[in-house]
């Protein structure tokens, strides 16, 4: 890799980072709009004046706002994500386990989506304009309309309580085989494939129809070349940034579109986890969840743009 | 001029549905059978003459429900798109036409609140914000605003730069005539169709939040919150949740095939006559 | 070679095309698709070694005849009728494996755009040999040796290692030929040129036309030579044909089509640019005077486009500004109209001083100082119809309103030949040629006393251009304006100049009258240039490329 390029990298990079910071920034200021304050949600509205003085000074709520925002960060950085207000545990903890359990989750559903769209995207631009095009973008335009929660419910429906085939609950513990989780999974990682996929096929046809448009395509037919080499050598090497990128993109969707998922099958993971403590109004738990969410959302993004500045030759090799 | 059998048929459908559920949304008063909150027998009742859709998981009449639901869904859907609509379009067109740090500081700034995902931001800012319609309202509007503000700010940039543009300034226009006689007009047919997606986003987005809970609050009907309420019977096998999950979904699709034909129709800049 | 031995058959014909119907489906918005027919019984013969200039107007169908010879249509085309043969045998009966054979190996391509014709992500000695390679008639090591070569007899810099290069790291003129090499490598019979030095500036343009045309007299390969520039392929080709509306017009030799067209279209398109203009004596007050013009982009610290200009124009005639890309002659128009504040300088007008930015500037001098652009499609409001663009000004300038306007409007309308039945249509339902002329017009709606013209005829065809260049000098006199016209196009300068001045990198490096500036001695630029303009005669390109004294830029 040339140096440009590793600049270019490091710059994207660096951006990141700082947008990241910038959105812990914002994310505690948006928890900052509170009418009240945290001491009166807790204690309640008959609390006397004496234990809510207390409580705000072992919450540090007397400090000026960038002093808790920067004990806050400070924290974060140091794995301490603070403690729950409603029940008390240790929010990092609570965390670990459930960010594992979404994680599972979406890969699952990334394992499944990613090479079904591209091959579906594949055969859309195969068979331009003709039936199985018409009959893909047409199944776009209705899964976009579609709400996570219509497909959920479909699916129980239909597969857990007319066939039974998997459960309507995705109830996952520790002692649980890798197959008895994958069976567990099942259900919402197919709502969430469905809910990606039309998008991702759609995204992934515009990518490979724009190269597979290039002159340079033009000139490789005309040079004789089979289908085969044309796309091997000349379309492949160029289609592949785009569909890095469709990808990234949709799995930072996925990653959004576990939070319903997961209310909808009562999966542990972390988006119930944030759903639960926000109408709790658990400020700490709702800001470290919203933290990673955001980070997850970022890095995938940074990824898609690295991934673009190392595959573009004019980048790589420089004038 | 727009002739009628120039209207393709899924356009027509579209526009068809939508109205019905426009129609449905605003006599809902006059056109239901029950009250909204009125319990009207026992709970979860098949469909029967009396209860067309049967009745939810208090025993109320589900069409009942599902007439008032409308109101409530797109009233809030249609004063979310509106205040995102409105503020992103003009600040997006400001943008592009003024220019400077004034573009600048508004880009970022949109670059950041996009930068976390919609839903993420929604429910930090929930937890701390009372649970009204008026909260959920301006939520709503002004984080879907940035989207708004991409499109309106690109669209007048690239036609700014034009030369026709170029020729009004030499000419001696003044802003007011670059804006409204030179830009807008031929920025209209892309924004128009935005607007249909964002409605629809919009939807979703109300229903997604009713259904987390965090929407609009009960007895209040709305379609998210009703599958919500009725979710406990799907393990039964009762399908009331699916009702109001498919009215979303349909009212999506709807108003999707009138945005998309729209988008077809304008995709070129030919301008002129029979691009409405 | 095996050359000599395939020779020997069908008497030397290479390619038979008789008969072929092209055709294609169009979906316009809105409406219905529907059936268009690109070529129309098109038959034409090419001998082994020989070159044939296809050539005609945008819509002629002539590119499209040049990729039928490979069996290939672009985007959508389908060759419906007729027959193409090829060596002896017709390839539109071999199936898709036989046109593999015959592309890359028989019959190759040089593209318009050579950067778009590239693949960014390849090196560019893998894609000149990869036909050649792949079609199994040399090895790597033999085609990679004859491409050093070929880039060689091309006169490419670096032979030896400018494979090694990606596309985007070469320029423009290079690539073109790095193109003809890749087209030679395979050693095919048969080569399509398309409008191969359209692209390119006049100066690289004679570059890459001598460096074409030494290669395929070289390797003796046959050629289609298609451009719309018929001074271009009389250089080149040993026959032309001339095309129309997807029809032949006229076929012959060379020298019979230049100097005794038969067809009227083939006669007009000779006689293109032969516009006949008495050059004016200056008057003793100019009308706009620029004096010692410094401009930058992105302040005075930037990268200073005009150093030091200075020219004048007078009354009721026309200064031409004459310069290749990145000349700084259209920076210039910008900074007469105010769009650009220059750093040092000042431009004189009608007697007055102008405010360098645009917003200082009073009504008047907005009116009495035009402009039309090169782009007439986007230099009107595709939403306004004819009656909104021209009559804006009127209500602007004049505060003419309804009936009056209207009545002003029709006149302006017959005054650029095209009446008032054309005061409802919106832009998109004009020609390119009509276009120009409501633009005309708009400008001449404000009664102004200079029109700057920038490249208002490059993106026309010839005859097209040429009847906006009899406008233009008609309504010169008429109305008695002035134009600043800019343009990279010696021929139209010759057409319609009174005074010229030349400008190379930013700076004005010759000016004058047109009798002194066309006349020797030339300094080495002019000299350059002037000597790149094709002139439509047999054996121009010789004798230009032996007189010159200065490099092209693309070189």
């Amino acid at each position: 890799m040339s140096a440009p390029v590793l600049k270019l990298v490091a710059q994207r990079v660096g951006l990141g980072l700082l947008l990241l910071l910038a959105v812990s920034v914002l994310i505690f200021t948006g928890t900052q709009l509170l009418p009240g304050d945290v001491a009166q949600a807790i204690l309640g509205q008959s609390a006397t004046p004496q234990a809510l003085e207390n409580l705000r000074r072992d919450l540090g709520l007397n400090d000026p706002a960038y002093i808790r925002y920067l004990n806050w960060l400070g924290g974060v950085l140091t794995g301490d994500l603070g403690v729950a207000l409603s029940n008390g545990q240790d929010i990092a903890t609570q965390l670990g386990k459930r960010l594992g359990n979404t994680l599972f989750l979406a890969s699952v559903a990334a394992v499944v989506s990613v090479p079904l769209s591209i091959l579906l995207g594949l055969l859309a631009v195969r068979y331009r304009n003709r039936w199985p095009d018409k009959l893909i973008s047409g199944t776009t335009l209705i899964s976009i309309s579609l709400p996570e929660f219509f497909i959920g419910y479909l699916l129980i429906y239909f597969v857990a309580v007319q066939l039974g085939w998997f459960p309507s609950v995705s109830t996952v513990y520790e002692s649980m085989s890798f197959g008895e989780r994958l069976a567990a999974v099942a259900l919402p990682a197919a709502t969430l494939t469905l809910v990606v996929l039309a998008h991702m096929m759609r995204m992934t046809r515009a990518a490979i129809l724009n190269v597979m448009q290039s002159a340079y395509i033009e000139t490789a037919e005309l040079k004789g070349l089979s289908q085969f080499d044309i796309i091997r050598k000349h379309a492949f090497p160029n289609a592949v940034a785009p569909i890095v990128n469709v990808v990234m993109l949709n799995l930072a969707y996925l990653v959004v579109g576990v939070v319903v998922v997961e209310v909808i099958f009562v999966y542990p993971g972390m988006g119930q986890y944030l759903v639960d403590h926000v109408s709790k109004r658990d400020v700490p738990v709702v800001q470290a969840c919203g933290l990673i969410f955001a980070a997850v959302y970022i890095s995938l993004n940074i990824i898609a743009d690295v991934v673009a500045i190392v595959a573009n030759p004019r980048l790589r090799h420089p004038k | 001029m727009l002739k009628l059998s120039r209207i393709p048929a899924s356009a027509a459908i579209g526009i068809i549905l939508t109205a019905a559920f426009v129609f449905a949304a605003v006599f809902a008063p006059w056109i239901a059978p029950y009250g909204e909150g009125q319990i009207v027998g026992s709970l979860w009742q098949p469909s029967s003459a009396a209860h067309w859709l049967g009745t939810d998981n208090l025993g109320r009449d589900l069409l009942s429900r599902m007439i008032y639901g409308a109101r409530t869904t797109l009233l809030i859907a249609a004063l979310a798109t509106a205040l995102s609509f409105s503020m992103g379009s003009i600040l997006g067109f400001t943008a592009a036409v003024v220019g400077g740090w004034i573009d600048q500081v508004m880009s970022r700034l949109v670059d950041l609140l996009m930068s976390i995902p919609t839903l993420i931001f929604a429910l930090v800012v929930l937890s701390v914000l009372p649970a009204n319609t008026l909260t959920l309202i301006l939520v709503m509007g002004v984080l879907d605003s940035t989207r708004v503000y991409r499109l309106a700010r690109a669209v007048a940039v690239d036609i700014n730069v034009m030369d026709f543009v170029e020729a009004a300034k030499l000419r001696g226009e003044g802003r007011g005539w670059i804006i409204f006689r030179e830009i807008l007009p031929n920025a209209l047919s892309p924004l128009v169709a935005e607007l249909g997606l964002r409605f629809i986003f919009a939807v979703l987005f109300l229903s997604a939040l009713s259904f987390l809970g965090l929407g609009v609050q009960p007895p209040e009907a709305d379609w998210g919150g009703m599958v919500k309420e009725n979710k406990e019977g799907i393990v039964f096998g009762i399908p009331a949740a699916l009702i109001p999950a498919a009215a979303i979904a349909l009212l999506a699709i709807s108003v999707n095939l009138v945005a998309d034909w729209i988008l077809n129709r304008t995709t070129d800049l030919k301008g002129g006559r029979g691009n409405g | 070679m095996a050359k000599t031995a395939r020779e020997v058959k069908d008497g030397g014909l290479l390619l038979d095309v008789r008969d072929l119907k092209i055709e294609a489906t169009i979906y316009p918005p809105g409406e219905d698709p529907r059936q268009v027919t690109i070529v129309d019984g098109v038959s034409l013969q090419l001998k082994r070694g020989k070159v044939l200039g296809l050539i005609g107007e945008s819509g002629a169908g002539k590119s499209t005849i040049g990729l039928a010879s490979m069996g290939y249509g672009r985007g959508g085309v389908r060759i419906t009728g007729g027959e193409v043969i090829v060596n002896g045998r017709d390839i539109l009966k071999g199936g898709i494996a036989g046109l593999r054979k015959l592309r890359g190996r028989e019959v190759c391509y040089v593209a318009q755009s050579a950067a778009a014709a590239f693949n960014p992500a390849h090196q560019l000695m893998d894609q000149v040999v990869e036909a050649a390679v792949r079609h199994g008639t040399l090895t790597r090591a033999e085609a990679a040796k004859r491409a050093v070569e070929l880039f060689k007899k091309l006169g490419l810099p670096n032979p030896e290692t400018i494979g090694k290069r990606y596309p985007h790291q070469v320029s423009g003129g290079q690539l073109q030929r790095v193109m003809t090499a890749m087209a030679l490598c395979s050693d095919p019979d048969l080569i399509v040129f398309d409008e191969p030095t359209t692209a390119l500036d006049v100066t690289t343009q004679i570059d890459v036309l001598a460096a074409i045309k030494d290669a395929i007299r070289d390797f003796g390969v046959a050629a289609l030579y298609i451009t719309h520039d018929l001074a271009v392929v009389a250089q080149v080709s040993d026959e032309i044909m001339v095309l129309r509306h997807g029809k032949m017009v006229e076929h012959g030799e060379t020298e019979q089509i230049i100097h005794h067209p038969r067809q009227d279209y083939t006669k007009a398109l000779v006689s293109v640019r032969s516009i006949v203009h008495e050059e004016k004596k200056p008057s003793p007050e100019p009308l706009l005077k620029v004096d010692s013009i410094t401009a930058a982009y992105g302040g005075t610290a930037g990268v200073k486009v005009l150093k030091n200009v200075s020219v004048e124009l007078h009354p009721g005639q026309t200064l031409a500004v004459v310069g290749e890309s990145g000349s700084g002659k259209s920076t210039l128009a910008r900074v007469i109209t105010g769009l650009l504040p220059p750093i040092e300088g000042s431009v004189r007008f009608a007697g007055r001083t102008l405010s360098r930015a645009l917003a200082q500037r009073t009504k008047d001098d907005l009116r009495e100082l035009q402009m039309i652009y090169q782009m007439a499609d986007v230099a009107m409001n595709p939403r306004q119809t004819v009656a909104t663009i021209i009559g804006r000004p009127l209500e602007f300038y004049f505060g003419m309103r309804g009936a009056e306007r209207d009545r002003r409007v029709v006149e302006l309308l017959d005054e650029i030949e095209m009446g008032a039945k054309f005061l409802d249509r919106y832009p998109a339902e004009l020609s390119g040629g009509q276009k120009q002329r409501v633009c005309i017009a708009r400008a001449l709606a404000a009664k102004p006393k200079l029109i700057i013209c920038d490249e208002v005829t490059s993106a026309l065809d010839p005859l097209v251009a040429d009847g906006i260049l009899k406008l233009l000098l008609n309504l010169q006199k008429i109305e008695n304006v002035a134009y600043l016209f800019i343009t990279h196009d010696l021929a139209t300068v010759k057409a319609i100049a009174d005074s010229i001045a030349v400008m190379y990198r930013g700076e004005v490096v010759r000016y004058g009258s047109k009798s002194t500036v066309l006349a020797p001695p030339f300094d080495a630029y002019t000299d350059l240039l002037l000597s790149s303009v094709p002139a439509m005669e047999i054996g121009w390109l010789e004798n230009a490329i032996k007189g010159r004294r200065m490099q092209s830029a693309g070189n």
